[in-house]
């Protein structure tokens, strides 16, 4: 794109995790069947009338709070009107001249550089229903039809500055905003399911810095089209400038199959939404108390936890980062180490086959992984013993002793014995041996797979290795020792 | 109304005799008046006999137990319909009931019906009924005013002792002026909205209508009180009647504001009001002048918040859900002939209104602009209330109008001049009838007190109330 820069701005909504809807006590409940999860309040029956979700406000102030934001002590709803099937009551409860939070920032690395992204807003809304169409969109489907569920579930909407310079540097800050709301225990933000979405304000600078158009981007829905979008947007308008053309403001959505933007409509056909207060709700007046409160609540942050796991535990930077944004392992992690296991070996273990087995579901107990690591650091059992142990430890929930007990999985001490096995394993291969100590080093690896084998894989193989070379030397006339 | 609460009590009569008396005179009656939309015989002949199983038993739910009452047809009742006298809700039955239903329901007063109005409260006339005029029981060529015109009607024609309104601009005091009938909007806040269908959400309030003072404080106390499914609810709305009045206002002041005996205003209306201000000094309150400078400002405050809070409340009639629904091949052609059709001249009129003052290019200069006039009504009241207790006006600038009398809609709007101040600062206001001109219509009288001071303006109606029967029975002042 050569001389073009390009300014990114983002807006993100995102489903609240609360147990009831945000103005009525129906259940959230993700892939309900359609339509049993509404009551008149969510439906916009005549006559029903908005009660606010407690819970949702504290939700959004703890993210208001974490992403640094000024908390209002006074914000207040507004209705946004206008006309779609699957928006019951033909408007949208939301905030728009006075929200909940505003003036905040997100920190993150980007290509272990720190970068700050300007949060410039934070504000409550609810969510409308979700139309199902016959064909590919609501105009030419046969039929339509809506489910409610969704309508009612509460939301928060966070709007960036246009300061992103980078699709990049746009995934990267939507992947530490997704990891910081899900430490808070806010939202699920899964963006399979639509509880976190994201719209992309586009615009490039032509060669004098002049600012440009902007486009909005909607129907990003994965971080990869995220990226894949704004990359194809920045470079549609360098060329359209490059080419003397203009830039027309304008909303486009992603086509993830012809990997475009496409066109929806232009800003002069933009929906005026007739913004005007909420007059069934009064302004929402907050206490500092309970701003205090949940600010004092607040767990730490995945960038905090990074940055510690660097400095206390000296893990490296990639280690940090994998194991920060998977809260899960570096729960254990941390649970581990603090039983008093070392922080590089309990990293390695948890980022290798840990993290493997724990995709399947449940993690295992920081008491029973502490024992693995014990019993493989102490040489009681071996590496690969080891992790045999772990996917039982898995699969059946036991500790590792009853496990290494029940399978006779104890590393074989007897070094005589183990002489006597490796001695068989030669008699019963001689002319392998002779060609052993003809120079053929490879076949090194056979009498070890033999002895682990003869063993059942009790042997200590670094033992076995060493024991072998000794027995293979060439002119050696090797007895078994006998004790 | 107390009598006929001892009647119960002391079972001379019982409540299906009352209750049959009631259908008796509707089906007398109401054939020329037109006031129900609805009439639930049945229903109101069960609950009736379940009220005298209660008295049977001693065990009434109140001493108004077996009362009957007429509802106004926005106000959502389970088992009959709920049309907003609308096309669009013509056959719409709401599944759930509003508070003051359960309300009345508790103190054991069985329903009656629903009683015609103007399409969704819009309107001063009840003209504006989809379904058909109510006529005013005093001249059948004339309207009975509106928006509750259909329960102003009925109790001034005796097919219910008492019913409910909805007042957002005036529409239970214009009525109840034009019938003669006691009718109260109370503090905004104080009375559930739950269930009421939405006409301005800022403005409306539900309130009763009665034959007398003292029967509208009754039933204010019935439906008054905190309701958490309503966020603008007031924690401490209940009401309690007062058991005695004194027989004089001493120590109570009365401020008469000049500006609403100025032009516009029938002289025999303000003739009357005046020999009514004149009756309270008599009683010996203290009568003063006061100023509400920016009252003439209300009629445009008031249509310019009530048509952009109604165009977003009555944007949910699409079709899509309930209500009527005209088929088209697409959904936008859907949504467009369903509201051609389902709604009525002034409703689509109030709603194009409504758009038009919230667009963003109009916003500042109509909604924000009469959301800060708002703001200096109310401070106009504020500071009457620091120096009076109540205020009295005239209700109406003039007595009924005749049916097909007021063509153009701003004529109309007019009727409000007096009373959409109160909706507007959020105060109480209650209409009495003060005399009759010489056509024989009843003539209003407004009175308006601080917020929350309704226990004020029963006072002084209940005072000024028994003064105005005792002239009537001796025939002089
Ligand atoms: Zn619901």
């Amino acid at each position: 794109m050569g001389n073009y820069e390009l300014t990114i701005g983002l807006e993100i909504h995102v489903e609240l995790a609360t147990k009831s809807k945000m103005f009525c006590g129906c259940a959230t409940t993700f892939g309900a069947p359609p339509n049993t999860q509404c009551c008149p309040i969510c439906l916009g029956l005549p006559g029903t009338l908005p009660l606010l979700n407690r819970t949702a406000v504290e939700y959004g102030i703890r993210a208001g709070l974490a992403l640094n934001c000024r908390i209002n002590p006074v914000s207040e709803f507004a209705r946004k009107n206008y006309y779609y099937p699957d928006l019951p009551k033909a408007y949208q409860i939301t905030q728009h001249d006075k929200p909940l939070a505003e003036n905040g920032f997100l920190e993150y690395f980007l290509d272990g550089q720190l970068t700050k992204t300007t949060i410039t807003r934070l504000h409550l809304e609810e969510e409308v229903g979700k139309s199902i169409h016959s064909g590919d969109s609501i105009i030419g489907s046969e039929y339509s039809s809506i489910d409610y569920n969704r309508a009612g579930i509460p939301l928060i909407e966070i709007v960036t500055a246009p300061e992103i310079a980078s699709p990049k540097q746009a995934r990267v800050f939507l992947e530490q905003l997704r990891l910081t709301l899900q430490y808070l225990g806010v939202s699920d933000c899964k963006m399979e399911n639509g509880s976190l979405r994201c719209d992309a304000n586009v615009s490039v600078r032509d060669i004098e810095g002049n600012p440009g158009e902007k486009v909005e981007i909607k129907n990003l829905n994965s971080f990869r089209a995220l990226e894949r979008a704004l990359a194809y947007e920045g470079e549609r308008q360098a060329v359209l400038l490059s080419q003397g053309k203009q830039v027309l403001r304008e909303t486009r959505t992603w086509d993830e199959k012809a990997q475009k933007t496409v066109r929806m409509r232009l800003k002069a056909e933009a929906p005026d939404y007739r913004y005007f207060p909420e007059p069934d709700l009064p302004p929402l007046e907050l206490e500092q108390v309970w701003i205090h409160e949940i600010a004092s609540s607040l767990p730490e942050l995945p960038l905090a936890r990074e940055e510690r796991f660097q400095k206390a535990y000296g893990l490296s930077e990639y280690d940090a980062g994998v194991l920060v944004r998977a809260p899960h392992l570096a729960d254990v992690f941390e649970e581990t180490v603090a039983l008093g296991h070392s922080p590089k070996l309990t990293a390695n273990w948890v980022l290798g086959d840990f993290a493997r087995l724990a995709r399947q579901g449940e993690v295992v107990s920081a008491q029973h992984f502490g024992e693995l690591l014990e019993l493989v650091s102490s040489g009681q059992i071996n590496n690969n013993q080891g992790k045999a142990v772990l996917e039982e430890m898995f699969a059946t929930g036991a500790s590792p002793r009853e496990i290494v007990q029940k399978k006779g999985l104890t590393i074989i001490q007897d070094l005589g014995f183990l002489k006597t096995v490796i001695q068989e394993a030669l008699n019963e291969h001689s002319e392998l041996v002779e060609r052993y100590r003809s120079g053929e080093d490879r076949l090194l690896g056979f009498f070890v797979g033999q002895v682990m084998r003869r063993t059942g894989g009790r042997a200590e193989p670094v033992l076995v290795n060493k024991l072998l070379a000794e027995a293979l030397q060439p002119g050696r006339n090797w007895e078994p020792h006998k004790e | 109304m107390k009598e006929l609460a001892h009647k119960l009590r002391t079972s001379q009569v019982s409540s299906v005799e009352l209750v049959q008396h009631y259908l008796d005179r509707i089906r007398a009656v109401d054939s020329d008046i037109r006031a129900f939309l609805y009439v639930d015989e049945d229903g109101a002949i069960a609950e009736a006999k379940a009220s005298d199983e209660r008295r049977r038993r001693g065990e009434p739910l109140s001493p108004w137990d077996g009362i009957p009452i007429a509802i106004k047809d926005n106000i959502c009742t389970v088992g009959t319909p709920t049309t907003c006298a609308s096309r669009m809700l013509e056959n719409y039955y709401s599944p759930f009931e509003a508070e003051v239903i359960t309300r009345i329901k508790q103190a054991g007063m069985p329903i009656l019906g629903k009683t015609n109005m103007d399409e969704f409260a819009m309107g001063s006339s009840t003209e504006f009924s989809a379904f058909y005029i109510t006529r005013n029981p005093h001249d059948l060529t004339r309207v009975p005013g509106g928006s509750s015109g259909g329960s102003a009607a009925a109790v001034a024609a005796g097919e219910a002792p008492w019913a409910l309104g909805t007042d957002t601009g005036g529409s239970i005091r214009q009525p109840g002026a034009f019938c003669g009938v006691v009718g109260l909007k109370p503090t905004y806040g104080r009375v559930s909205r739950w269930g009421l269908v939405a006409l301005a959400s800022s403005l409306d309030q539900i309130g009763p209508m009665a034959r007398t003072v003292a029967d509208a404080e009754i039933l204010f106390s019935i439906i008054a009180g905190h309701d958490n499914r309503d966020s603008t609810s007031w924690p401490n709305a209940a009401y309690r009647v007062m058991d005695a009045v004194p027989d004089n206002l001493k120590g109570i002041s009365v401020g008469v504001p000049e500006e609403f005996f100025a032009e516009g205003l029938d002289p025999e209306v303000a003739c009357s009001v005046r020999q009514a201000i004149k009756m309270l000094e008599n009683l010996g309150a203290e009568v003063k002048p006061i100023s509400l400078p920016h009252n003439i400002y209300s009629i445009d405050t008031y249509l310019t918040l009530v048509t952009a809070e109604a165009s977003s409340n009555l944007a949910r009639y699409d079709g899509v859900r309930y209500g009527l629904r005209v088929e088209a091949p697409d959904c936008t052609t859907m949504f467009k002939k369903t509201r051609t059709k389902g709604f009525g001249p002034e409703v689509k009129r109030r709603i194009m209104l409504g758009t038009y003052v919230l667009t963003a290019s109009h916003h500042e200069a109509f909604y924000e602009q009469a959301r800060r006039v708002r703001t200096l009504i109310a401070q106009d009241l504020e500071q009457a209330f620091s120096s009076v207790d109540v205020v009295v006006t005239p209700t109406t600038p003039t007595t009924a109008f005749r049916i097909g009398e007021k063509q153009d809609p701003l004529q109309m709007y007019l009727s409000d001049s007096y009373t959409a101040i109160a909706n507007l600062a959020g105060n109480p206001a209650l209409t009495m009838p003060c005399g009759i001109d010489r056509k024989g219509l009843p003539i209003g009288l407004q009175l308006i007190a601080d917020h929350f001071r309704e226990d004020l303006i029963f006072t002084v109606g209940r005072v000024l109330e028994q003064s105005l029967r005792e002239v009537e029975a001796g025939g002089e002042l």
